[in-house]
């Protein structure tokens, strides 16, 4: 029986670059990457500052994965209900949904929505340069800190304005006889899809504002990347959510 | 760990769930007695509370539903099991986001409190059922429990499901992000396979319905009409004042409900498989096949929740496609029991405990499977919808099949959580007493649904029916649920007397081969598939998870 050369699996599993080297690129400090599913491959322990983050990540988005879902019973329930009627005595079907001319001012409120995103993204980009995060380590204060505030702040001012300009959408629906409790079936989806994304946003700016004491309190920059990137993802999605729902409430009704 | 109330250890977690459920499954199962002592002797005057009226019976009924499906079979199976095992059988070190569990399994509690406080509101509990459907549950006037008893309801229901929000969110991260090296996909206990399915499942319904349920309050207190059909008249008053839809209701409901039936049932499939390759040390036929067959019931399920609204004036066309749909489910089902059977055929049987209660899983889910196509046919729907046949079918497929699972659990990992055995022979006892008991309770109900008894009826004689020739099926099956219940009393003593005195196990008692049974010191890497019995040069006959494979495969 001839000897036969297998190679060790140590061998095989070797991937890292171990000290020194340039580290491959799923395995930089910086946004994106992961290792896809290669688990038969794993190293044992801890794999990096990419575990913590991707695991907050993947929480992040199982969470809104449901919450879409609670958007889309919503939305369903706005179409169901606008095609739901009954016959009146002459044998017509009659429906007692009007559609609502929604208030002018929700256009500035999106384009304020969609800037606050970009704001967000210029912050949470501010906190994977690779380069701050090695000033950082040799101790050279907090740059990717510094950078990132205003950008954080500029997305709170931002958030707050726009749910003021949806307030005062409401306050001028209210002026013009629509409250909730109003009969109008199409009055009370918007006051409660504009209602419940703005419930939304509002724990958006809460995480907002804990990000910004946490980036001055949290000593890991690992821990603060995970705080400002998993607010960002949220901001973003209901920034999209918003789309949606505005594009609903204007085009559908 | 310093606080041993407020932990947040998962293996603490799921024994405080399985307490949450047991609170549960007592209140839920004593009210199903006054149920059908009600039923058998209509004007007998219960202790405490007196002569029971119609609408008494129709809150037994609501909150009967509502304590065993949502946290019953919705906590034990899923979540309790899951936190009691599943990061061990992943060889994670916990949950992903421990506090976020623990919050989860705090906000559960405060919601089983929340709903049994709505016994003790003015007017008590509410009586349109378990589905709440409108207008009955839309109008505080129509009725009594329908005013703070249904408000305490839909409160408690939306707090569940933000629990089972946050706990499926901590578990999916779990499962994909948390294994040891070396765990694959095709390496992962059956029962991995179901909590990653039914966690999907919860996500993505369980806020459905919390969108539901805000829709309901709204229409309960705010004055919008989403579910109150125009010229609603309740009591003598139009309540209805827009042209809202009660079938928008049914199908929101329904498009939770019916996934969770597979929330329910699927951890005790995953479960089955484990115990049948335990018990028959044998390996699995066609892994792959049957996690893609678990798989494909949870999507199927997302798609046939129309089957529950067939005789609710639904379009027959979208009847028709839900027919097919649901009849579809009966491949992936059936080919999920081939599967078992193959494992059991021929195979030297350890008939154990627990492999008793997965054996009686299996018996159920065939039983209570088999009249699924039937109640799927919209034609046969329309005159058994509204009758016990409907009852015997869930409560065979879903109730029984999903209680045994939980008893083959609880019995399966006693040792691994308290280090000891549980007492064999009360063991079998409880096992064939609950088994024929629940037969005796289950089976003759198919028959009185074919005679045409309806549910929801609280009396069979007197001017409203004329069912009294039913009465007698109707005594038969009391006097067998009498006996299921006390059967339950020999596992309560079995559970607390062996927890305290039991045999000491030994490590592994089962020669099982998860991971969940490893020794501390043999936690590397996992380079085994879950169930290698049947090795043909192995003096023991396994290979557990967490010893190295051979050099050469």
């Amino acid at each position: 029986m001839p000897a036969t050369f297998t190679r060790h699996p140590v061998e095989i599993e070797r991937k890292d670059t171990g000290i020194g080297g340039k580290p491959p690129l799923d395995r930089r400090p910086t946004g994106g990457g992961g290792d896809g599913d290669n688990w038969e491959n794993r190293p044992p322990g801890r794999r990096g500052p990419r575990e913590l983050l991707s695991r907050y990540r993947l929480g992040v988005l199982f969470a809104l994965a449901g919450d879409l879902m609670f958007f889309v019973a919503l939305v369903s329930a706005f179409f169901v209900r606008q095609s739901a009627g009954h016959f009146d005595a002459r044998e017509n079907y009659v429906s007692d949904w009007h559609p609502l001319a929604v208030p002018p001012i929700l256009w500035i409120n999106t384009a304020i929505l969609i800037l606050s995103s970009l704001t967000m993204e210029m912050a949470r980009r501010q906190l994977f340069h690779e380069i701050d995060v090695m000033d950082e380590w040799l101790g050279l204060g907090r740059p990717a800190v510094k950078r990132a505030t205003p950008w954080l702040v500029a997305t709170v001012i931002l958030g707050v304005l726009f749910l003021a300009g949806q307030w005062i959408a409401w306050e001028q629906l209210v002026q013009q006889g629509f409250r909730y409790t109003s009969p109008d079936p199409s009055s009370h989806f918007f006051y409660l899809i504009t209602g419940v994304h703005g419930a939304h946003l509002l724990l958006g700016i809460v995480a907002l504002a804990t990000a910004l004491g946490a980036l001055f309190i949290l000593r890991r920059v690992e821990m603060r990347q995970i705080v400002v990137d998993c607010t960002a993802w949220y901001w973003h999605t209901m920034g999209l959510f918003w789309i949606f729902l505005f594009g609903l409430l204007v085009f559908f009704q | 760990m310093r606080s041993r109330i407020f932990t947040t250890h998962h293996r603490t977690l799921g024994i405080f769930y399985l307490f949450l459920a047991l609170a549960a499954v007592t209140v839920g199962t004593l009210l199903s007695l006054v149920m059908r002592l009600h039923r058998v002797w209509p004007d007998l005057s219960l202790p405490f509370f007196g002569a029971m009226k119609p609408e008494d019976y129709l809150a037994l009924v609501t909150m009967h539903g509502t304590l065993m499906v949502f946290f019953v079979l919705t906590i034990a199976p899923q979540i309790a099991f899951a936190n009691l095992v599943l990061p061990e059988q992943i060889g994670a070190r916990g949950m992903a986001f421990p506090r976020l569990n623990a919050a989860a399994f705090w906000l559960t509690a405060l919601a089983l409190l929340v709903l049994l406080a709505a016994f003790f509101v003015p007017h008590g509990a509410p009586i349109s059922g378990w589905t709440s459907y409108p207008p009955l549950s839309a109008v505080p006037s129509a009725g009594p429990g329908q005013g703070a008893g249904m408000d305490l309801w839909l409160a408690s229901i939306g707090i569940f499901c933000l629990a089972s929000w946050l706990s499926a969110v901590t578990m999916l991260t779990t499962i994909l992000g948390e294994r040891r090296a070396g765990m694959t996909w095709s390496r992962l206990p059956m029962t991995v396979w179901a909590w990653l399915i039914t966690s999907i499942l919860t996500l993505l319904v369980f806020t459905v319905l919390l969108a539901a349920v805000l829709l309901l309050f709204s229409d309960r207190h705010f004055g919008s009409s989403f579910f109150v059909p125009m010229g609603d008249l309740v009591n003598g008053r139009i309540v209805g004042r827009g042209d809202g839809s009660p079938l928008l209701w049914l199908h929101l409901f329904w498009f939770f409900g019916h996934p969770e039936v597979y929330i329910a049932i699927l951890p005790g499939m995953g479960l089955a498989t484990s115990l049948f390759a335990n018990f028959a040390r044998r390996r699995p036929i066609g892994y792959r096949l049957m996690a893609a067959m678990l798989v494909a019931i949870g999507l199927l399920g997302l798609v046939v929740w129309g089957h529950h609204m067939f005789v609710s004036g639904m379009n027959p066309y979208a009847g028709t496609a839900f027919a097919l749909t649901t009849m579809a489910i009966a491949v992936p089902s059936t080919i999920e029991v081939l599967c078992w059977l193959a494992i059991l055929w021929g195979g030297s049987l350890l008939l154990r405990t627990p492999m008793l209660f997965a054996l009686g899983f299996l018996s159920f889910f065939i039983a209570g499977g088999l009249t699924g196509p039937i109640l799927a046919q919209p034609a046969l729907d329309a005159y058994l919808h509204n009758t016990f046949f409907v009852v015997a079918h869930f409560h065979l497929v879903m109730a029984m099949a999903g209680v045994f699972s939980i008893f083959a659990g609880i019995y399966y990992w006693f040792p691994l959580i308290t280090g000891r055995m549980m007492n064999e022979t009360l063991g079998k006892l409880h096992f064939w007493i609950t088994l024929i008991a629940a037969y005796g309770t289950f089976l003759p109900m198919h028959l009185s649904g074919l005679a045409g008894e309806p549910r929801h009826y609280e009396r069979l004689s007197g001017p409203a029916t004329s069912f009294p020739a039913l009465l007698p099926v109707e005594r038969g099956i009391t006097h067998s649920a009498l006996l299921l219940a006390a059967a339950q009393l020999i596992f309560l003593w079995n559970l607390f007397a062996s927890a305290r005195r039991g045999r000491i196990a030994e490590p592994n008692p089962w020669e099982a081969t998860t991971l969940e049974w490893a020794p501390e010191s043999g936690r590397s890497r996992v380079e085994r598939g879950p169930y290698e019995y049947e090795i043909p040069a192995n003096e023991t006959n396994f290979n557990p998870q967490w010893e190295r494979a051979a050099k050469e495969e």
